[in-house]
Order: structure tokens, then C-alpha cells, then sequence
């Protein structure tokens, strides 16, 4: 198939991008998005131009890396896969397709497609840990756990912190993330432990980042490549409300004996 | 947000709830003993400076969460989201803003008259009343009155569609069972209290 592709295009991070078309040809309705990335990029390489800078990594919907918003869609028209996972049999042959960098303020872009998303490592250095003492293993049945809870759980860790719902969201908010990772712990007796104070720390960090207020549109939900729910996103309001409410502060919390 | 949202929801059932007395009684005594009570009880009065309370936080919150918002996109996609998503969820700072710019029409038309200015009376019994009624009746009569009431209740209900269960949802009160019931009941409510606040001008204007 034959493709007009407008691509954003930014040296570096200050300076002022722009859009660019290219057109690509004889391309494979059975390879990949990012492949057929890969053919226009070994093209502009023998033209001795710059190749397209775009993040990936594994290449198989699992790291998160390939943050692509295809013609309106963050990881393109398909539901809940990855841009990597994206088969170029979803588009039409002639069709242009408009490819555009995830936008946000706390998600500058460094080049071309890549952006900086360093701001979900930092919430998630705020609290998306249990603090363990290493040591021998634990026994697996040791605490049981419901399997429904465990389900849930598990459901919310599928989260692979690629950004799309930031990027799908019209307020750029990151609750849906924030929530599938509040969550996978939330729901285990392992994580309840540091629970009221890892929902608060990693909230407070969301809001630092200049993240937007979620206004419950779905959109996240609708695009996420691993379909997790905003469910989650109401069981973190209800851990916030609740931490707030009935938990100590924080200061005191940290503070505690032992 | 969701609390002065809710609280602001169950203002306007009671609102309506008053209002269709207007409907049912051509006498208007239901109206207007029901509008008296609720201009001189004190227990109403305290309710009145905790609803203005109510709007003002609503709106003020919404404001400001809506600029954090937009700041949160410095930069817009050349195609903008197609991602599928609650309709009416998308426009709530403009259907607001609309709801906003009548309510102070509406305020001045009805609330601050009936307030501070004077009415005609009628008795009821040995009582005297204010005619809240006829006050209500005479601007209905009026046809861009009424056009642009049910513009407004029309922007209204596009606002609480969105409402309720959004709500539910930032309060954290979710659950697989109750929260398709939620989705229903907001959409309920915005045809009800839309559709029950049109019925007054438009049956007005078409009977008398
Ligand atoms: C009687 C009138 C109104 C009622 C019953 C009402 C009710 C609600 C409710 C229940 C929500 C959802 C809250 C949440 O999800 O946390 C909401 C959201 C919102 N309202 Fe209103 N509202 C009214 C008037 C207004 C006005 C006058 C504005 C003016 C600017 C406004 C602006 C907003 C905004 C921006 C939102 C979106 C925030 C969100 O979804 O969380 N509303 N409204
Ligand atoms: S919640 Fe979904 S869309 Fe958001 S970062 Fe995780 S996997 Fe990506
Ligand atoms: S490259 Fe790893 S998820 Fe796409």
C-alpha cells in the first residue's frame, strides 16, 4: 500500500517543530506501524537526511515506549494495542496519516515523536513501592488473598506507563495511570500497609508535575493499550478522600516509632 | 466540586418540584404558599446563603480547574482527540458558562423581584399572600421569554447529563453493580429536571 504520512517534526527541544509529509510506497499490509517507520526512516538515511526520531523498545506491546498519536488516536485507530502492535492493515490504501508527538506539559518533547516522560517516574518514586526488607522468600500461601481482589489487582498492574491516557485525555490528566498504580497495591494486603500514604504522596506528585484534574470523560479507558479501567480511577478517590480524612499526617506518619 | 454539584442537583429538584405546582393548580394558591415558604422560612433562609454559597464554590472550582487544565496542554494536536468519550463531558466549563449567563437574567427576573421588590397580593384564606405566580405567568406570556428559557433549561440539561455520575465517580463511590444504575439515573435526571423545567414556560404560553 501506498501512504502520505505528516509527521511532526523538532530538532531538539526548544526549538519550534513543524509538519512535515512524506510519502511511502509498497508497504506491507501485514508489518507492524513501526516497521513501516522503519522503511521511511531507511529511505530518508539514503536521501542523507535525519531520520524520524520515535521511541520503541520491545517492540511486542509490553515496555510502553512507542508513544505515537495516529490520526487522533493515541497508539492509533486499533483497540487496546500498543503502536508497535498496530498492523498496517487498519489503514486504507492512498490514506494520509497524521502523526503527531504526545502532548503535554509535563511530557516536553526532545525529538521529533520522542517526549520526556520522566514525570510518571517521579510519582512513581513518590510512593509506587512496598517498602520490604530483603531476605529469603516468602511463602506463596502464606497470606491469603481473594482471588477476586487478586484478579483486580493484577488487572490494574497490566499498566505499562506508556502515556496514552495522558495523551487521550482532553485534560492531559494522569489519573488514569496514577490509579492503576495506587491500585495494584491497594488491593493487597502487602500494599494496604503504606497505603493512606502512598495514595497522598503520589497524588501530591501527580498535581506537582502540572498534570490536568480529571473530569471522568473515559477517554483513557477507551485508548488505554492494556484496557485498564477507570474503576481504578475511583478507587484512588476513594483512597484519597479516605487518607485525607481519617489517616494522620503525613509528617506524623513518617515519624512514627520503630 | 461534587459536593456543591450534588447539592446544587437536589436544589433543583426541589425548585421543580415547586415550579409544577404551577401546572396543576390554575388557582396558583399551591404556588404561591409553597413560593411563601420558601421566601420566609428561616430555616430555607439559611439553605438560600448555603446554595449561593454552593454556586459560587461550583463555579469558581470549575474555573479553576478548567484553566489547570488547559495549561496542561500547552500545545494542541493537529487532530484533535477522536477517542471515544462521555458526549457531554467534553463541553461542562461552556454549558456552565451558558447556564451561568441566564442564571443571572433568571435571578433578576424572578428572585431579586420577588425579594426586594413589591408584589401584588392575594388573599388565600384569611392570609395575605404574595402573587409569586402571576408574576411568573405575565413573563411567560411573553414569546423570547420563553424561547430563551428553554434555551437555557436545554444547555442546563446538556450540563447534568454529565453530572451525577460523574460525581459518584470523583467521590470514589463506584461499584460493578450500581454504577451502570448511576449512568441512568444522571441521564434521568437531565431529561426530568431539563424536560420538567421547559413544560412550565411552554404550557403557560400555549394556555393562556
Ligand atoms: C444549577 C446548575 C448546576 C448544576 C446542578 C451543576 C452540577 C454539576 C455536577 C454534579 C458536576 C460534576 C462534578 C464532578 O464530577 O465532580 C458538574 C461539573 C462541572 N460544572 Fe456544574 N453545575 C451547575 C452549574 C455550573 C455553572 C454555572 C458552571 C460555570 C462555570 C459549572 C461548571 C462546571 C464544570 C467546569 C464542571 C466540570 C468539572 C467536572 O466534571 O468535574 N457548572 N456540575
Ligand atoms: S493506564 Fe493504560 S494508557 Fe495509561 S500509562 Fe498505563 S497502560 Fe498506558
Ligand atoms: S515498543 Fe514496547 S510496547 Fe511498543
Amino acid at each position: 500500500m501506498n501512504l502520505t504520512l505528516k509527521i511532526w517534526r523538532q530538532k531538539n527541544a526548544t526549538s519550534k517543530g513543524r509538519f512535515v509529509t512524506y510519502k511511502v510506497n509498497d508497504i506491507s499490509t501485514s508489518s507492524s506501524f513501526l516497521e513501516m517507520m522503519d522503511v521511511l526512516n531507511e529511505s530518508l538515511v539514503m536521501k542523507g537526511e535525519d531520520p524520524v526520531a520515535f521511541d520503541h523498545d520491545c517492540r511486542e506491546g509490553i515496555c510502553g515506549a512507542c508513544s505515537m498519536y495516529i490520526n487522533g488516536h493515541p497508539h492509533g485507530p486499533d483497540k487496546a494495542v500498543t503502536t508497535c502492535q498496530l498492523h498496517m492493515r487498519k489503514f486504507s490504501d492512498g490514506e494520509t496519516i497524521v502523526i503527531e508527538p504526545w502532548r503535554a506539559r509535563p511530557f516536553p518533547v526532545l525529538k521529533d515523536l520522542i517526549v520526556d516522560r520522566s514525570a510518571f517516574d517521579k510519582i512513581i518514586q513518590a510512593g509506587g513501592y512496598i517498602s520490604v526488607n530483603t531476605g529469603g522468600i516468602p511463602d506463596a500461601n502464606a497470606i491469603p488473598i481473594p482471588k477476586v481482589k487478586a484478579d483486580l489487582s493484577m488487572d490494574a498492574a497490566a499498566c505499562i506507563g506508556c502515556g496514552a491516557c495522558v495523551a487521550a485525555c482532553k485534560n492531559a490528566s494522569a489519573m488514569l495511570f496514577v490509579s492503576a498504580k495506587v491500585s495494584q497495591f491497594a488491593l493487597l494486603p502487602q500494599g494496604r500497609i503504606e497505603a493512606a500514604e502512598r495514595v497522598q504522596a503520589m497524588v501530591a506528585e501527580m498535581d506537582k508535575q502540572g498534570f490536568g484534574n480529571c473530569t471522568n470523560t473515559g477517554a483513557c479507558e477507551a485508548e488505554c493499550p492494556k484496557e485498564i479501567s477507570i474503576s481504578n480511577i475511583a478507587r484512588m478517590n476513594r483512597e484519597f478522600l479516605s487518607a485525607k480524612v481519617c489517616a494522620p499526617k503525613v509528617k506524623e506518619m513518617n515519624e512514627g516509632g520503630g | 466540586m461534587a459536593l456543591a454539584g450534588l447539592f446544587l442537583i437536589s436544589f433543583l429538584v426541589v425548585h421543580l418540584s415547586i415550579n409544577l405546582l404551577l401546572l396543576f393548580d390554575d388557582s396558583r394558591e399551591l404556588f404561591n404558599i409553597a413560593a411563601h415558604f420558601m421566601g420566609t422560612n428561616p430555616v430555607i433562609q439559611v439553605f438560600q446563603i448555603v446554595l449561593f454559597g454552593g454556586i459560587i464554590l461550583h463555579i469558581l472550582l470549575g474555573i479553576i480547574l478548567q484553566i489547570q487544565n488547559w495549561l496542561a496542554r500547552p500545545t494542541r494536536y493537529k487532530v484533535e482527540g477522536y477517542s471515544h468519550t462521555s458526549f457531554f463531558s467534553k463541553f461542562m466549563i461552556h454549558t456552565g458558562a451558558v447556564i451561568l449567563a441566564f442564571l443571572v437574567i433568571h435571578l433578576f427576573n424572578f428572585f431579586f423581584k420577588a425579594k426586594f421588590g413589591e408584589l401584588e397580593t392575594v388573599m388565600i384564606g384569611n392570609d395575605s399572600y404574595e402573587d409569586m405566580g402571576i408574576l411568573v405567568i405575565e413573563k411567560f406570556k411573553e414569546f423570547p421569554y420563553v424561547i430563551m428559557y428553554v434555551v437555557w433549561l436545554l444547555f442546563l440539561g446538556f450540563h447534568l447529563d454529565h453530572a451525577f455520575h460523574s460525581a459518584l465517580q470523583s467521590l470514589g463511590l463506584n461499584h460493578s453493580k450500581y454504577t451502570p444504575v448511576a449512568f441512568g439515573i444522571s441521564r434521568a435526571l437531565a431529561i426530568l429536571i431539563a424536560g420538567g423545567f421547559i413544560l412550565i414556560p411552554v404550557v403557560i404560553y400555549i394556555t393562556q
